[in-house]
């Protein structure tokens, strides 16, 4: 069948971009391929390892299982929009726990971790590991990253101590 | 892994879509995506046309009337899940959403997306059945009820006409008194329940409903276990005997070794133990 | 200067990583880069018949589709690099792309190369291929059977070799006062490193050079390999991988994918990129594991173990991969014997071809599947004579006062105590109180079990003199350059490929302590074969003891050089100059010094250098070691089993391991986690299946069940430190002892909760389902 293509416009990471696309493009492809993001990552083909997880108004989602025209009008935060003028919390707790060996499932475990976090900023380790349900990780075996979460939740609860209510995530 | 090239449309209305799904053999209705796009990017459907009905303002909301909690067909897991009037009113609904899948599946999949997939293996089949939901659905005869006990016709088939559009889920409000539960047993793999069974015991322990998933070809109603429950009454001695009816009359196939229906008496079991334990 | 050798510092590579600023190859693009996408036989054996390519030309945005006749003549076939002696060998000749016979699904027959990857992939599905289907064999075991179809015409009763190690022992085992016989199935397990493979080729026509961008553990090794398979000499071959996500030997083999796509981006002078899916990468990327193992230890009624004999099938799948016939011949034969003194030993490995994926190294590659059935028999030997497997343990392990020890195969053991860390372990469990707890336990119906392994495992590959004698077509040396620059700033230049692993940061904290400079003036440059001028790659748990040890030697050259340039300097003989926290000073002057940057900068001026010295300052080294490292060390889990569902709960786990040498603990940590989570997950969860006609039933992960968090509680992890004596940084390697020690100490402890059941063993995975079954069918000899 012939390709029609189809205009899609979405904010991402705080920019607004229009891209003249074919319909069933994946946004993740959509923000690989199309706007180079390259941060976001394919890691399986059946919704499974959540590699792919980015925002989408605010809720991980697996960007793999979306096509991109499904994001019309959306707001999409990516690993690289995470962090604003220093990094974000996740990513501190991340670094600084050994949250990650090879990186290639990270960027998916960390825009999980900040939704989590937004939901439940002060989650038990057994809800953080249910949390991350959706992420599938073959190097740290876990631990460390349910640390690097809960770090991320003593960060951003000394930030909004320090700080009054700040948004984050 | 990517899908087949397609047209795709957006449906403002009902009718609209409707109308957008008798234009060809093959066009397929899509929600949050969640069940159809995996199909699609294996090739294992490959629709002329993708209608996304996500944006139809009919198919949101949550509402309750004279006893009835209506959810929109659009309505994402996440909400089913910590809607406070479904909580209040259809907690089992609740309880059941929240286990599905995963963090980043339920904030994208919806209860009418689900249920018109229907695969044997999802969650959501068992508390509809227990909770006798109806099916609202629209078509070009007008709009009609399917109750969920006719719905789910076999694996991935349902009682949805070829050009008819699941609106919203209808269900009976539970008692006030009503306990319940999603005992849920998730493949180490997939995350779609081995077993998952929904139960709730309300009205004095005069009504007792369950419903199974996962082990069967469709979910299914464990309908002696209910009526031996409802006559004897919830306690630690009926509960086995209902489990043990529920194990033997389950529709489970394949079963060499046994292990599906003790699933079934096991999971039965403890989702009752549960519930009663959840009573006040 | 801080101490900075054996500190937790923060990982160097994490700063990309955490901002989504890795580049792993399909990250890349290329201006006028397209796409390949294969065309794979859906059969496991079948004749070509015929490929209809028409269609697929025709469509939208193709350059073009080749099949197996168009490169048959000019591809050479992907060869085995490892070919264990005496075995009598046959090689599988591998074609890049099928022209006659596929022999597993997945097997590619054609490549489509279009404009973007949605269309190759809708060309690809328009190549119709016509097959003759063949009957499939897909049992190691049952693959050598008479009658059974034949996976290569040329290799009688799909033996590709057969390998014996140690003298018959018939005697010893008819002597034996116990003869503890049983058969394991070490089950196919599917690596699912998160990367997907990829492959990216751009040829360049003005030098006539061809870059691959490859997702590899071994750069140097793929470039070796294409070189020869593409007919491109190695100096017009670059291989890079800068980020690859994960490999656990799944990355080490060369395969056709990054072969054709180098062919054809030199045919169609366009970069060619090429990315499997996960479906692709279950079918076609390398498993690890499958043997049928039938095993038999004699010893005493008192528990004295004098021999350990196996005859194993090991499953190769359809071709002989890169690495693959090591794995489990020197890999696993040589090590049966584990951690304990026993005095005979002999193996006897049947290599087998069946119509299945390849099998190559898979995290521990031979070890596990050793260190399995070693650990499994010995306590299988206790339960038979009735003693504590612990004090079975205590009564065999080596003693600390016979090292380096030689095993019955002539490994030599470097150093050890093994004895200390289970008595470490014993301690952090307190195992008498728990042994009482689980009596009370069983007769209240509640059923744990407590699994000891006590470990040992041969790593940090290796010598190269015994890597040609034992048949591995290459080196097992590793490369280091360390370049200063100017303004003393240091590039490390390593021959090892880190992938995950964090010697970004580990290097630099050998090269930072020895040279007493900070970390983060130092950058570690890896996985390019033009920067690097030859490295061996990152497997075996080499990259630390054996990379680790060239960098040491090559800062070593360059202390040794900035040395007599300082003595210059300070007008002082070379020998009264100390050098320490990266200041030159004279010995007993400590106040006349200057620092290593000063005498960097005079090294690259070179106005004034002492007779003999060249400017600049870099230190290059090519380090071989002489022996293998032993890590070891003991390990404890303690499960629950509910005999309602047959469900095991890990309830604890304690793992006390001895490394050597500990260069960062918090990277430790990571690898021992990492490798329990593997080895848990063969040991519970993880297990390949096909079903008789060669179709892989576990082809995704909707089927393969992959660890999760929610399965684990928090480890419990100790360490003694018994350097390695065959490096000079007394580091034994870390990467692989948690998937080889984690596995049989959880079977164990499944087992002995089991014992009230009267069961044995179980085959792994230990699926509720199977437990409950076998509780059911045990629950009359209770």
């Amino acid at each position: 069948m012939p390709e029609v293509l189809t205009t899609v416009t979405m904010t991402v990471n705080g920019q607004s971009v229009t891209r003249s696309i074919e319909p069933r493009v994946l946004l993740v492809h959509f923000l690989r391929e199309e706007l180079g993001l390259t941060g976001t990552h394919v890691g399986c083909d059946t919704s499974q390892c959540g590699a792919c997880t980015v925002l989408l108004d605010g809720e991980a989602v697996k960007s793999c299982t979306v096509l991109a025209v499904q994001a019309q009008g959306s707001a999409v935060t990516t690993i690289e929009g995470l962090e604003g003028t220093r990094l974000h919390p996740v990513q501190e707790g991340f670094w600084a726990k050994h949250g990650l060996q090879c990186g290639f499932c990270t960027p998916g475990a960390m825009m999980t971790a900040a939704y989590l976090l937004s939901q439940n900023p002060h989650p038990t380790e057994e809800e953080i590991r249910e949390g991350l349900d959706g992420v599938v990780c073959r190097c740290t075996g876990y631990e460390t990253i349910v640390r690097s979460v809960q770090q991320a939740a003593a960060l951003m609860s000394e930030a909004s101590e320090t700080s009054g209510a700040e948004e984050v995530g | 892994m990517l899908t087949a090239p397609f047209e795709f449309r957006r449906a403002s209305t009902v009718n609209e879509a409707s109308d957008l799904l008798q234009q060809g053999t093959e066009v397929k209705l899509l929600a949050g995506g969640h069940s159809l796009l995996p199909l699609m990017k294996l090739r294992l459907a490959a629709p002329e046309m993708v209608v996304d009905i996500s944006g139809i303002p009919e198919l949101h909301g949550v509402s309750v009337h004279d006893g009835v909690v209506t959810v929109g067909a659009m309505t994402r897991h996440v909400e089913v899940a910590q809607n406070p009037v479904i909580q209040a009113e259809a907690p089992l609904l609740s309880k059941t959403a929240a286990v599905i899948g995963d963090v980043q599946v339920r904030n994208r999949g919806t209860i009418g997306g689900s249920l018109c997939h229907a695969d044997s293996a999802a969650d959501l089949p068992a508390a509809v059945l227990a909770l006798d939901a109806q099916m609202v659905v629209s078509g070009p005869d007008g709009i009609r009820k399917i109750p969920a006990s006719e719905f789910f016709v076999a694996p991935f088939v349902t009682a949805l006409g070829a050009r008819e559009v699941l609106m919203a889920v209808e269900v009976p409000a539970m008692p006030s008194d009503a306990a319940s539960t999603y005992l849920k047993r998730p493949h180490p793999a997939s995350g779609y329940p081995v077993i998952g069974v929904a139960c709730w015991v309300g009205n004095g322990g005069t009504s007792v409903k369950m419903a199974i998933t996962g082990i069967g070809s469709t979910a299914f109603r464990a309908v002696e276990a209910e009526a031996y429950l409802t006559e004897q009454g919830v306690n630690a001695s009926s509960i086995g005997e209902a489990a043990r009816l529920a194990a033997v009359h389950a529709p489970v196939e394949d079963d060499v070794t046994g292990y599906k229906r003790q699933l079934v008496n096991v999971y039965v079991s403890r989702a009752l133990h549960q519930t009663m334990a959840g009573k006040d | 200067m801080p101490q900075v050798m054996g500190q937790a510092l923060k990982r160097h590579e994490d700063i990309r990583l955490i901002r989504g600023r890795g580049q792993y190859t399909d990250d890349m693009t290329l201006p006028g880069m397209v796409y390949a996408k294969m065309v794979r036989s859906p059969y496991a054996h079948a004749k070509i018949l015929s490929v209809d390519t028409q269609a697929a030309q025709a469509m939208p945005g193709v350059l073009a589709v080749f099949t197996g006749q168009d490169t048959k003549d000019e591809l050479g076939l992907i060869p085995t690099a490892w070919i264990p002696p005496n075995s009598d060998l046959k090689m599988t000749p591998h074609p890049a792309l099928a022209f006659d016979t596929v022999r597993y699904v997945g097997d590619a027959v054609a490549v489509v190369i279009a404009e973007t990857p949605y269309q190759a992939q809708d060309a690809a599905d328009q190549v119709q291929v016509q097959y003759q289907p063949l009957e499939a064999v897909v049992h190691p075991r049952e693959a050598v059977e008479d009658g059974r179809p034949q996976v290569h015409e040329e290799i009688d009763h799909n033996i590709a070799f057969h390998w014996t190690v140690g003298p018959d022992l018939d005697a010893v085992f008819q002597q034996a006062e116990v003869v503890v016989r049983h058969e394991f199935r070490q089950q196919r397990l599917i690596p699912n490193a998160m990367e997907p493979r990829a492959a990216l080729a751009q040829y360049n026509n003005a030098t006539d050079e061809l870059t691959v961008w490859v997702t590899t553990q071994n750069p140097h090794i793929h470039r070796f390999l294409l070189s020869g398979i593409l007919g491109i000499p190695e100096h017009k071959l670059r291989v890079v991988a800068i980020d690859v996500g994960g490999g656990f030997g799944s990355k080490i083999a060369c395969y056709p994918d990054e072969v054709v796509a180098s062919w054809a981006a030199r045919k169609l002078h366009r970069p060619v990129k090429w990315t499997e899916t996960r479906q692709e990468n279950f079918l076609i990327t390398s498993h690890g594991r499958d043997h049928v193992q039938e095993v038999e230890l004699a010893g005493t009624r008192d528990g004295q173990i004098q021999a350990i004999r196996v005859k194993a099938y090991s499953n190769l799948g359809a071709y002989l991969s890169t690495a693959g016939p090591g794995v489990p011949t020197i890999l696993f034969g040589l090590i049966i014997n584990g951690a304990y003194n026993i005095p005979h030993a002999s193996a006897d490995v049947y290599g087998v071809v069946t119509n299945t994926t390849p099998v190559d190294a898979y995290r521990g590659a031979g070890r596990p599947e050793a260190t399995y059935l070693i650990e499994r028999m010995v306590d299988l030997y206790a339960r038979e004579i009735q003693m504590d497997p612990v004090a079975v343990r205590e009564k065999n392990l080596v003693q600390a006062e016979a090292f380096p020890y030689t095993n019955p195969f002539g490994l030599q053991y470097d150093s050890g105590n093994y004895q200390g860390t289970l008595k470490i372990a014993l301690d952090m469990l307190d195992y008498p109180k728990l042994r009482e707890e689980q009596a009370a336990l069983r007769k209240d119906g509640k059923y744990i079990g407590i699994g000891w392994s006590t470990y040992v495992e041969m790593c940090g590959l290796g010598p190269s003199e015994v890597a040609g004698a034992v048949g591995f077509q290459g080196g097992l040396w590793e490369s280091a350059t360390v370049r200063v620059h100017p303004t003393g700033k240091v590039t490390v230049f390593t021959g090892a490929s880190p992938h995950g692993q964090g010697e970004e940061t580990t290097f630099a904290q050998i090269v930072g302590q020895e040279l007493g400079i900070p970390v983060d003036d130092i950058e570690i440059v890896h996985g390019d074969t033009a920067r690097i001028s030859m490295g061996w790659g990152t497997y075996g748990s080499r990259t630390t003891a054996v990379g680790g040890g060239a960098i040491h030697l090559a800062t070593q050259k360059v202390i040794e050089k900035a040395k007599k340039i300082a003595a210059h300097k300070l007008e002082v003989s070379e020998s009264d100059v100390v050098f320490e926290d990266g200041m030159f000073s004279v010995s007993g002057v400590p106040d006349r010094q200057v620092s290593f940057q000063a005498v960097t900068l005079d090294a690259y001026l070179a106005w004034s250098l002492p007779e003999g010295v060249e400017p600049a300052l870099e230190g290059t080294a090519f380090y071989d070691p002489k022996n293998f490292t032993y890590p070891f060390g003991a390990h404890v889990a303690v499960v629950s089993v509910d005999p309602d569902t047959g469900d095991i709960h890990l309830m604890r786990y304690i793992a006390v391991d001895d490394i050597g040498n500990i260069i960062n603990p918090m990277i430790v940590e990571g690898q021992i986690h990492g490798g329990l989570v593997q080895g848990i997950g063969q040991a519970l969860y993880e297990g390949a299946e096909y079903d008789a006609e060669g179709q892989l039933l576990t082809g995704s992960l909707l089927d393969y069940a992959m660890p999760k968090a929610r399965f684990f509680p928090r480890f419990e992890t100790a360490h003694t430190v018994t350097p390695s004596p065959h490096n000079p940084l007394g580091v034994k390697g870390v990467g692989e002892t948690g998937a080889i020690a984690s596995t049989p100490a959880i079977v164990n402890a499944v087992m002995d909760a089991l014992h009230p059941f009267g069961i044995r063993d179980l085959p792994m995975p230990l699926t509720p389902e199977k437990v409950w079954q076998a509780i059911q069918q045990n629950q009359g000899g209770r």
